[in-house]
């Protein structure tokens, strides 16, 4: 917890199992013995999540108290003496289950959970595998609810997580319960299909097979899969995801080890946007365009073709514009600005900048410890969000103050142009057009005087004078105060900080000769070159130059591949390896799940075309390592401890402490204002993302 | 409706029943109506809660709570608001004595929340009735506004300076919400599941705020006791057990109906002389002495001075008052039968003892009935029932668990007289679907 | 979602008996009262509760599924429910749900034809010394014997021609 005040806790002792313990006052029993390694079962509890009670498996024995306690309920008291396994409460559980297993199907043969089932397990693990009941089992049909969630009422154990997940977790509220007693089960909110996130937090956190996901239900059986650990990459908060994979084929997302900087929390995209990566749309061949038709040819002679063609721009005296795509890898990024200065000998280097971090840490020069990481969001005592539907664009950040809501009683105020989910649980909700924005902070300016601390959290509308401004108020605030630059993608972050930029070289140092912009390169009526590795510029924009030699690096054949001269089949996030950064700065591994034919890395079609202009030895091996041990040396900020990384944590990366004077040209500066079920550019080719019924807030919504 | 009084009676809340329009404010009024709020308004909240600890009134709903002892639980200096509860959800099978308090006497009711609301500071008021009993949320309701025509309810009651709003709540059909915290769940407009306590409801009740939440005959009973006075309310009862309560007989006895009698009163002499006997000069077989949740007592057991302590000491309870008597052709199985199917029906379905215990005995006491029992199901339904006894979420659970140990130690011959020699394992499933 | 003007007066009744902000309070009692208007609780009228007691319709819902008189499908005109827990179970209340099923043709929960008469065999209506007892609507019988339940039905039927 970042600042707290509070006396130092004193300390309770108590006795389980004949073990001394201690633990703070407050602590529920269940989590005090479980931090001793104590397990008591439970199917209901759920930390985090508010207390139920309902399924009595944590039943415990307390001296001086005459009925068997619940364990999840009870706080520890000083003097108490507990038993957590005696014959009584062996018994008592193993009744509960013999309970519990009347109406249960036991379909465990084909259920998905079968193998991962804490209902299984605890049967295992208390006896009661031989059932006394002789009586039909009532039984309802399964349902589907939505292009992903399927509810088996049969198999629910009405633990109520799902409606927690849903309701306390997301702040959705889509799940419900309805009917009582036996019949009672699991109610969508539009009566028989749901109308939510589609995020599968209920489906995720369901202790059986009573939730199933459509991408997976009847796919595999839970050992057949290989478990990838990997960074989501469909938005820039950069969720740990674990990716089963059967079969070199990706079958389930989900983050059930809480690995992460986002625990177990996922949304649409991290569990399901898996798909993109069978779309069958993909470039699967290296292409040159051949009297206007794009041919598939073979990877040596597209390579020597752009060579060829680069090598005589570049004898020429020509003009190359490069455009890098946000989702590509630190050591993508860092390669491809090194080829373009180094070996094009240009800096006509770009991507999509969505947000304005560079003037952020240029007003925040001589500031130490006001950046904010994604644990400040769960532990402040205050968050402004300014002009972002952040449950729609940065999910988990939304997720992270929800629960510091919950837990710490944290006052959420928010700033936006429309209706936010976030106006539901803050403590304030002001909507102003844009450009208002600064009317509305002057209105919340004494009541923030009297929070402890803040971390304000400012979309793409801020930038420029705006976000010195916004540092200049928020300093005349007299508490401590951090910042989150919302910016759109996996890893725009990082290519800000690897200096795919025409003005900043790697670790924001100034370029003493910048080059084009993105804007600029587009509008360059004579430009030679335009290598686009992993983006699509040219949608809804043209490119003005008619001459140029056009080649892309690309899953699909968009917009900008479309205009190309050479198309070279890329490798999806989910196929590569590498680092990157997310919107906190916090630097994280990517793991390749599976293989696609025919497409390569960006990071290796950059270094086979550097071979082939003969390059290779001054820029360097193309191996995600190697470059990464130099982005490691060379790049401020990311001298960050290995063994974070390596063991797939996320590594804080301290970015620049100094002036950083250019010029940001704002007018690039844009977000593209996705919503939970767009990804930029990738989004559409996700057949699911595409499927599910939308629930856009209104502020994005187009 | 209401039965003939019976001379063995001590009408002390009941006392204005039969009076010509004994709805009536006016009524009221011309008998000691008001006068016990009256002079709460000129006591301190100390000495109105003194007077209900001496006078020992527990609470009339089932559990038997110190009414006096509740009270003081109310933490006066808590800045929220206070509120005040009664619970009219009257379910408890064998149970309808509240129904007349309300419907012969609704004001002693207002009196009652009146000086509780005094004693705690409380502005606001709530009686949440039955939705079965519509016909008495009218009468209810025309009595509050009755009262408040007479100012006895609204602002600076009766110049004592008091402000006091109640209002009538529709329950919706739901036993369980006649436990405290379903009801307060309930009365939120939520689903009738009982609540984690503690917090227990003079902490934290309706709205998260300091609740005084009790049965309306104990409300009822109140503006006697301070009428009368603590001690003299005591002193009509056994010690420890003061005043007079509500019994309600049901079943095979001559004259049935609701009575007013001393606590202490001999159930033997309820049966036999204020109920005119077994009908049809029958033998008696066994009673259910406090409502369907108590365990029943065996014709010989029926002989003992009713009260708390002596329902204990007979391993039952004195409940809610809802006392059945069974004649010696009372088929014991259909009535265990007719319990559970209650108790699974009523189940609130919250926690898994409870939710699958009570249908699982419901089924199997469906096949005992039917003829299709066998040997093993009898002690299978005694250790179900000890499988849900002290494990659920709530009393409901308990409740059911209690009184099918009951039958079935009690009258063990009876089940096994219903085994057949061939076994059929399963009924229809149609059968087997409960009501509901 | 309109209402006559009678119940929508006892609706705006019992929603201003809350505080602020505790509407979701009056939800059940309203559900209560408009269901006695339309015979059965409609999802327009969820909705139409859930706005006015702010909350969502999940929430009404939820609500609806738990609470044994609230009735989503259909009721009779004349909904008779037939108490057969343990009191009326002593006095013959068996014997009368089994005559009602019989006379009518229905059972639980079920609607005749015509639409007339609904009949539920309910738990415990806290009649238990006046038992058996049959409530047609919100009005209580006791004593009931079959002639006076047949009386009864009969005196229904014969109301509507």
């Amino acid at each position: 917890m970042s600042t707290s005040t509070a006396a130092p806790p004193t300390v309770v002792n108590f006795t389980v199992d004949g073990r001394q313990l201690s633990a703070p006052p407050g602590t529920l029993l269940i989590d005090a013995c479980k931090r001793a390694g104590i397990e008591i079962p439970a199917f209901c509890y759920y930390e985090g999540y508010s207390l139920q009670a309902a399924c009595r498996m944590c039943l415990v024995e307390v001296e001086k108290m005459p009925k068997l306690q619940t364990a999840c309920t009870l706080p520890v008291m000083e003097g108490m003496i507990v038993r957590s396994e005696t014959e009584q409460i062996h018994k008592a559980r193993k009744g509960t289950l013999e309970f519990l297993l009347t109406n249960h199907p036991l379909d465990c043969p084909v259920c998905d959970k079968g193998g991962e089932c804490e209902l299984q397990d605890m049967v295992f693990r208390y006896g009661a595998g031989e059932s006394r009941f002789t009586e039909i089992k009532n039984h309802e049909p399964e349902r589907q609810w939505s292009p992903v969630v399927f509810y088996d009422p049969a198999r629910c154990i009405l633990c109520y997580r799902c409606v927690r997940a849903c309701n306390e977790g997301m702040g959705v509220g889509a799940l419900g319960v309805t009917n009582r007693g036996v019949v009672s089960e699991i109610a969508p909110n539009m009566v028989d299909h749901l109308d939510c996130d589609e995020c599968g937090a209920c489906i995720d956190i369901c202790p059986v097979g009573a939730l199933t996901s459509n991408t997976y239900r009847y796919k595999t059986r839970p050992w057949e899969m290989q478990h990838v650990g990997t960074v989501c990459t469909h938005c820039s908060n950069g969720c740990k995801t674990t990716l089963g994979v059967r079969n070199d084929e990706i079958v389930r997302g989900n983050n059930r080890d809480r690995s992460g900087i986002n625990g177990e929390f996922l949304c649409v995209k991290g569990r399901y946007g898996f798909d993109v990566s069978t779309n069958e749309e993909r470039v699967t061949s290296p292409m040159i365009r051949i009297n206007g038709k794009l041919e598939a040819v073979s990877w040596s002679k597209a390579l020597g073709f752009v060579a060829e063609k680069f090598r005589s721009v570049s004898t020429a005296g020509g003009s190359f514009g490069v455009v890098a795509g946000p989702h590509l890898t630190n050591e993508e990024l860092f390669y491809l600005q090194k080829f373009t200065r180094a070996g094009l000998k240009t800096s006509n280097l770009d991507h999509a900048r969505s947000g304005d971090l560079v003037t952020l840490l240029d007003a925040l020069s001589g500031k130490t410890d006001a950046l904010a990481t994604s644990d400040d969001c769960y532990n402040t005592k205050a968050a402004l969000v300014i002009g972002s539907d952040l449950s729609q664009q940065h999910p988990f950040l939304a997720f992270q103050l929800r629960a510091d809501v919950r837990h710490h009683k944290a006052n959420i105020y928010t700033v936006t142009p429309g209706p936010v989910r976030e106006a539901k649980y803050s403590a304030q909700s002001i909507e102003v057009p844009v450009g208002g924005e600064f009317d509305a902070l002057r209105n919340l300016t004494e009541t923030l005087k009297g929070e402890q601390e803040l971390v304000i959290l400012f979309g793409d509308s801020i930038k420029g004078q705006r976000v010195r401004d916004l540092v200049e108020w928020a300093s005349g605030l007299g508490i401590p105060v951090k910042y989150v630059c919302l910016v759109d993608y996996s890893n725009s972050r990082g290519a800000m900080d690897m200096g795919v930029m025409p003005n900043l070289l790697p670790g924001y140092e100034v370029d003493p000769h910048p080059g084009m912009s993105l804007g600029q390169m587009l509008s360059h009526e004579t430009l030679d070159v335009l290598w686009v590795v992993g983006a699509n510029p040219l949608r809804g924009k043209t490119l003005a130059s008619k001459q140029a030699f056009v080649v892309t690096q690309t899953m699909f054949l968009e917009e900008t591949s479309e205009r190309a001269d050479v198309v070279f089949p890329s490798a999806s996030a989910y196929e590569k390896n590498g680092t990157v950064t997310n919107v906190t700065g916090q630097v994280q591994r990517l793991k390749a799940a599976v293989r696609t034919m025919g497409a390569k890395t960006d990071l290796e079609i950059c270094g086979l075309l550097a071979k082939e202009l003969g390059l290779a030895v001054e820029i360097g091996v193309w191996s995600h390592d190697v470059v990464f041990k130099e982005i490691h040396k060379s790049v401020r900020g990311y001298n960050v401890p290995l063994p974070i990384l390596i063991t797939g944590g996320a590594a804080a990366t301290n970015p620049v402490n100094g002036r950083v004077a250019v010029d940001v040209r704002i007018e690039d500066i844009q977000s593209a204002g996705d919503t939970l079920f767009t990804s930029g550019e990738l989004g559409r080719y996700s057949k699911l993302l595409t499927s599910v019924p939308e629930f856009p807030g209104a502020l994005y919504k187009r | 409706m209401f039965n003939e009084p019976h001379p063995d009676e001590v009408r002390i809340i009941t006392k204005r029943f039969g009076l010509p329009n004994s709805a009536s404010i006016d009524t009221y009024l011309a008998h000691e109506g008001y006068v016990a709020f009256m002079k709460a308004a000129e006591m301190t909240p100390e000495a109105i809660i003194e007077e209900l600890k001496v006078s020992s009134l527990r609470g009339r709903g089932g559990a038997g709570f110190p009414t006096g002892l509740k009270w003081s639980f109310i933490p006066r200096d808590n800045p929220k608001p206070k509120y005040v509860v009664v619970n009219a959800d009257e379910s408890e099978p064998g149970t309808c004595k509240d129904r007349l308090l309300i419907e012969n006497d609704p004001h002693q009711l207002i009196e009652g929340c009146l000086i509780a609301a005094r004693t705690i500071g409380c502005k606001l008021g709530y009686i949440y009735i039955r939705g079965e009993y519509r016909y008495l949320i009218d009468i209810m309701d025309k009595a509050l506004a009755e009262a408040y025509a007479h100012g006895y309810l609204g602002k600076n009651i009766k110049g004592t300076g008091i402000d006091f709003d109640l209002y009538t709540h529709s329950g919706a059909g739901a036993y369980e919400c006649g436990e405290e915290s379903a009801l307060l769940e309930s009365l939120e407009g939520k689903r009738g599941v009982p609540r984690i306590r503690p917090p227990f409801p003079a902490v934290s009740g309706l709205y998260a705020s300091p609740t005084v939440l009790n049965n309306v005959e104990t409300f009822c009973s109140v503006p006697a006791i301070l009428r009368m006075g603590g001690q003299a309310y005591a002193d009509l009862g056994t010690p420890k057990n003061g005043g007079t309560r509500m019994l309600c007989v049901s079943g095979h006895v001559n004259r049935p109906g609701v009575y007013e009698i001393p606590l202490g009163f001999s159930m033997q002499k309820m049966i036999y002389d204020v109920c005119g006997g077994i009908r049809g000069g029958k033998k008696l077989k066994a009673v259910i002495p406090g409502g369907s949740s108590s365990p029943v007592l065996k014709a010989d057991e029926c002989d003992f001075p009713m009260d708390y302590d002596n329902y204990a000491r007979m391993k039952t309870m004195a409940g809610s008052g809802g006392m059945m008597v069974m004649d010696e052709d009372t088929d014991i199985v259909k009535v265990a039968l007719r319990t559970m199917r209650f108790y699974a029906h009523e189940s609130c379905g919250w926690c898994i003892p409870c939710r699958e215990g009570t249908t699982w005995l419901r089924k199997i006491l469906t096949r005992m009935d039917e003829g299709t029992g066998r040997r093993a199901d009898i002690d299978l339904i005694h250790e179900l029932a000890k499988n849900m006894l002290g494990r659920t979420f709530c009393p409901l659970g308990d409740a059911a668990a209690m009184p099918t140990i009951g039958f079935v130690e009690k009258f063990r011959e009876e089940f096994e007289a219903r085994l057949r020699e061939t076994v059929v394992p399963v009924t229809s499933p149609d059968q087997l679907i409960a009501i509901g | 979602m309109t209402f006559t003007p009678e119940t929508e007066q006892k609706l705006q009744a019992i929603w201003s008996r809350y505080p602020a902000g505790r509407k979701r309070s009056a939800v059940i009692p309203m559900l209560m009262y408009a269901q006695d208007e339309t015979g059965q609780v409609t999802q327009e009228m969820i909705a139409e509760v859930a706005k006015r007691c702010e909350v969502t319709p999940l929430q009404v819902e939820e609500v609806v599924g738990y609470y044994s008189m609230l009735n989503k499908q259909k009721m009779g005109k004349h909904h008779v429910q037939v108490c057969t827990n343990i009191a009326c179970l002593l006095m013959g209340g068996e014997e009368l749900w089994h005559h009602t099923t019989k006379r009518l043709g229905i059972g639980h929960k079920q609607v005749t034809a015509d639409g007339l008469i609904s009949l539920e065999e309910v738990e415990c209506a806290g009649a238990c010394s006046w038992a058996p007892c049959v409530v047609d609507g919100y009005e209580y019988h006791h004593h009931m014997t079959i002639e006076k339940l047949d009386q009864l039905l009969d005196s229904i039927e014969n109301k509507v021609q």
